[in-house]
């Protein structure tokens, strides 16, 4: 009986190929830029874009209808910094793109080829909601890390977005690391790159003759200086509050870097600073422990804090996982809910939670034009909720991606079936599928 | 993973040892019957370390109007609690009478329930800030190390501790050492109370446990320094060899033969007197099934398994030799022995009829068990495992009690018993929800409206975000 349930469990979503009209009506709909849930809301989906959302949206003919019976419909999440698609099982270093720790490169790596759309982690996130993806490689040995994409988790096997959608380094102790072993060296490494890149940019023969003293190779130079033109926005992981302070001053020198600021663990005591610099932030709320000198004021209530000092805020879920558990971003995001109703303590309204792992995200990486809300125009990513979705346990009933229904299938769901009943049976397990 | 919780994850994740009874400062002989005074068996103390830990003073208190979780299963609404003189007094229905002079809370709207206990905790071994030099959690240059004890690594001023309180309303955890090593060393109970010293904290009475790790962990470690073991197998090899020289260790014991003192076989002999509980770190079902065999070829048994992410495998087993699993809600994929993870592993195993509990074996999840609880039981029903609030707070507090043997003084709310006690601003299963007050032994020690019941550490003492909700 069991068994039956499951299976019928898995068979509700079916798999067409092409993009849908589908209107989705009788929803608690949200929108996902920080408006308030719109009751017996419509969201309409043609060519694979939102077209019309709210009360009152007329369904044109010959649409489809699916029928949300009151329950909560919102846009896809936007995991707002993970590696999700770089990596099957972290410790098999085989499976495991993140970083490149013995490339002669640095930003000029772009993750895009490595991707892996049908790797397991892609159709677990999926299957919690999530369905864009801001991804960074990690950081190594090479004070850049390289080119990150905007991705979708789609099953196909077309998940780039947007490729080069941003370029990461790390501030901070991991920088120092990097750069010779302190904040000093890494910022003067920072300009000096950043330099080498501008005079590359006006006389790209000039790289030749500075031969193997090169502070950059063509395909790093050529990467930079669309860093320092502002074409590719620059995420930069930074926690200790005055290394926040002097990251925000890199614009002196550089007037056009489009900055985001990553982690900004004790953000909240530089956040006029932050907000006077119009720089966003992705943030993992719920980080709370003084775990190194560099995050000794961390607090769960960073992110109401900052929100409140007017820093437009993106929650992630990174620190403790940044590729397997996407889904975490309701939960945090739900806490961050829960903290604003706790004396003392600062938290988001419901209806910024949301928004702070939909159209922010989309927001920080300059992409709210075509995804992570449900406004006209945007990608038709759209997800059925079972129930509230920032609470615990809430699972996607349907998930559209591009206007494609998804399978909510996956891997651990099939182990999960043949488990059921634990014992074998009149053949062993191996059979039972 | 921008910093180190996930590399400490990979080189670390896994349970401790504690072992040894800790009931009192007892002098044992290591011989049970009388000896020529030529080789009369050494005498040894068995509890050099004792607790020191005090309940602090609490007031006689009356929750009233509250949902009650009792931490055994049943649930009780519009319930009356009272505690006094650090024990439950009495659990009941609205008509409970309430004696004069307690002080009186309204939890209308509220849930209260034991308080929290973490079968799987490194605080304090691997502590905040986790730099080099607080790396205590893992003796690893040996793959067998009994002869060391985790409380002597404990840092009292870990400011987890307090994030685990007051966030988390956990009122007791064990701290395990590393999965570094085959045998890692004795775990130890703790009150989750702040003190100046380990021995402030020892939860009076508990028994020490013994941590042991299967897998990955161990082959990669010393296989890696070009040592024994390097394979699944080596570690068996290891792990028996180990065993049967313990078990030649205890034969003398109990033969009233001298020994040399040797304070790796005290732990094991401890084991296989049924003093030391083994805490076995281990992922894969198969291994979890030779581990079984292995306790029953030495003699001991196996009181909990670890992370035990493949224990919906074997749930059945695992129910009929009434050992638990304490597990995960959903990690997995952080290295290879945790890839078969499924989100309905503690539902399963609950349902088999096993033991299941919720640990988090990490700084961060400690502070939100029961939302691990939580989305457990939701994946649970989804698949058609009706498991009640009532019941699903088994997994956070009376299945690890037991575990730990200390069933018979916390872990639910009876009559009697410590008053560990969280009240929650609403339903704990819900991610909207905080720890409002926690009670250890009937001693308010968190108030989420009063910042004076907010502990702060040495550590943090002065530095920016002192006394800060966090």
């Amino acid at each position: 009986m069991m068994r039956a349930l499951l299976l019928s469990a898995a068979a509700m979503i079916a798999l067409p190929a092409a993009a849908q009209d589908i209107a989705i009506t009788n929803a608690k709909l949200v929108i996902g830029d920080g408006s308030a849930p719109i009751e017996g809301g419509t969201v309409v989906v043609r060519g694979g874009k939102v077209v019309a959302a709210g009360a009152g949206v007329a369904v044109p003919a010959g649409v489809e209808r699916v029928d949300a019976e009151g329950r909560y419909v919102t846009p896809g999440i936007v995991a707002a910094f993970s590696r999700v698609g770089l990596t099957e099982v972290d410790a098999v270093s085989g499976s495991n793109d993140r970083s490149a720790a013995r490339s002669r490169f640095s930003a000029g790596l772009d993750i895009a080829p490595a991707l892996n759309p049908m790797g397991s982690p892609v159709a677990v996130n999926r299957a919690s909601g999530v369905t864009r993806a801001i991804v960074a490689p990690s950081t190594s040995s090479n004070l850049f890390a390289g080119q990150g994409a905007v991705v979708d988790l789609a099953d196909d096997m077309d998940m780039v977005t947007k490729a080069r959608a941003l370029q990461f380094v790390a501030f901070g102790e991991a920088g120092a690391s990097k750069a010779g072993g302190s904040r000093a060296a890494t910022f003067l490494l920072f300009r000096e790159q950043l330099l080498a890149a501008r005079s590359y940019a006006r006389n790209p023969a000039a790289l030749a003759e500075w031969g193997n003293d090169a502070m950059l190779q063509r395909a790093d130079a050529e990467a930079l200086v669309r860093v320092i033109d502002g074409t590719t926005p620059l995420f930069v992981r930074v926690d200790r509050a005055a290394d926040i302070v002097n990251v925000l001053k890199l614009k002196g020198d550089f007037p056009a870097l489009k900055l985001v600021l990553v982690g900004v663990t004790d953000g909240w005591l530089v956040a006029r600073e932050i907000a006077a610099a119009k720089v966003p932030v992705i943030l993992s709320p719920l980080s709370d422990l003084p775990d190194s000198f560099e995050r000794l004021a961390a607090t769960q209530s960073n992110a109401g804090r900052l929100k409140a000092a007017g820093v437009d805020v993106s929650v992630g879920v990174f620190d403790d996982d940044d590729a397997h558990k996407m889904g975490y971003a309701t939960q945090y995001a739900g806490n961050l809910v829960g903290l604003a109703r706790l004396p003392g303590a600062s938290g988001l309204t419901w209806d910024q939670a949301f928004a702070s792992i939909s159209s922010a995200p989309a927001r920080a990486v300059g992409m709210d034009g075509s995804i992570g809300s449900l406004r006209p125009g945007r990608a038709g990513d759209v997800v059925i909720w079972d129930n509230d979705p920032l609470e615990l346990g809430s699972r996607p009933a349907a998930i559209w991606i591009d206007g494609k229904a998804q399978s909510l299938t996956t891997r651990q769901d099939r182990l999960r079936e043949r488990y059921a009943t634990p014992q074998e049976g009149a053949l062993p397990k191996a059979y039972d599928r | 993973m921008i910093h180190g919780v996930k590399g400490s994850l990979l080189a670390a994740v896994s349970l401790a040892l504690v072992g040894c009874a800790a009931t009192g400062k007892e002098t044992a002989s290591a011989g049970s019957k009388p000896a020529a005074s030529a080789d009369r068996p050494a005498k040894f103390d068995k509890n050099p370390y004792p607790s020191t830990y005090k309940p602090y003073p609490g007031r006689p208190t009356a929750v009233r109007g509250v949902t009650i979780f009792d931490g055994e299963g049943t649930r009780i609404d519009d319930g009356v609690v009272l505690f006094a003189d650090g024990k439950v007094e009495a659990v009941g229905g609205a008509d409970t009478a309430i004696p004069a002079g307690y002080d009186v809370i309204d939890g209308s709207g509220k849930y209260l329930t034991p308080g929290i206990i973490d079968i799987h905790s490194h605080l304090g071994d691997y502590p905040s800030p986790s730099v080099d030099a607080h790396d205590d959690g893992n003796e690893a240059t040996s793959p067998t190390t009994p002869e060391v004890w985790s409380e002597h690594s404990v840092w009292p001023q870990d400011p987890g501790f307090s994030r685990a309180l007051a966030n988390g309303g956990v009122t007791a955890l064990q701290i395990l050492p590393g999965s570094a090593n085959l045998m890692g060393g004795r775990s130890i109970t703790l009150k989750n109370v702040p003190s100046r010293t380990v021995q402030g904290m020892k939860f009076p009475g508990a028994p020490y446990g013994l941590k042991m790790a299967c897998g990955e962990n161990p082959k990669r470690v010393y296989g890696g320094k070009g040592r024994m073991p390097s394979t699944r197998m080596g570690n068996f090899a290891v792990n028996r060899q180990t065993w049967a020289k313990a078990a030649a260790y205890k034969k003398k014991m109990d033969d009233g033969k001298a020994v040399d003192r040797d304070l790796a076989m005290e732990t094991l002999a401890g084991v296989l007197t049924g003093e030391i509980l083994i805490h076995n770190h281990c992922y894969r079902a198969d291994e979890m099934a030779l581990v079984i065999d292995m306790s029953k070829e030495f003699g001991y048994k196996v009181s909990t398994f670890h992370h035990a992410v493949e224990s919906y495998k074997i749930a059945d087993m695992l129910a009929k030799e009434g050992i638990c699993s304490a597990m995960w809600a959903d990690w997995w994929g952080f290295k290879m022995e945790a890839y078969d993870s499924v989100n309905e592993n503690v539902p399963l195993v609950h349902h088999a009829g096993a033991c299941a509990i919720v640990h988090s074996d990490d700084a961060n999840q400690i502070q939100r068990l029961n939302q691990e609880a939580a989305k457990a039981r939701a994946a649970g029903r989804r698949m058609g495992i009706d498991v009640s609030d009532a019941v699903a707070w088994t997994w956070l507090s009376y299945n690890p009690a037991k575990a730990l043997g200390i069933a018979d003084q916390t872990g639910s709310l009876k009559a009697g018993k410590m008053a560990d006690v969280v009240l929650w601003n609403g339903n704990p299963f819900s991610a909207y929800t905080r720890p409002e007050k926690v009670w250890i032994d009937g001693a308010l020690m968190f108030d989420a409206m009063d910042p004076r019941r907010r502990p702060v550490s040495d550590f943090e003492l002065g530095q920016p975000g002192e006394g800060d909700v966090k």
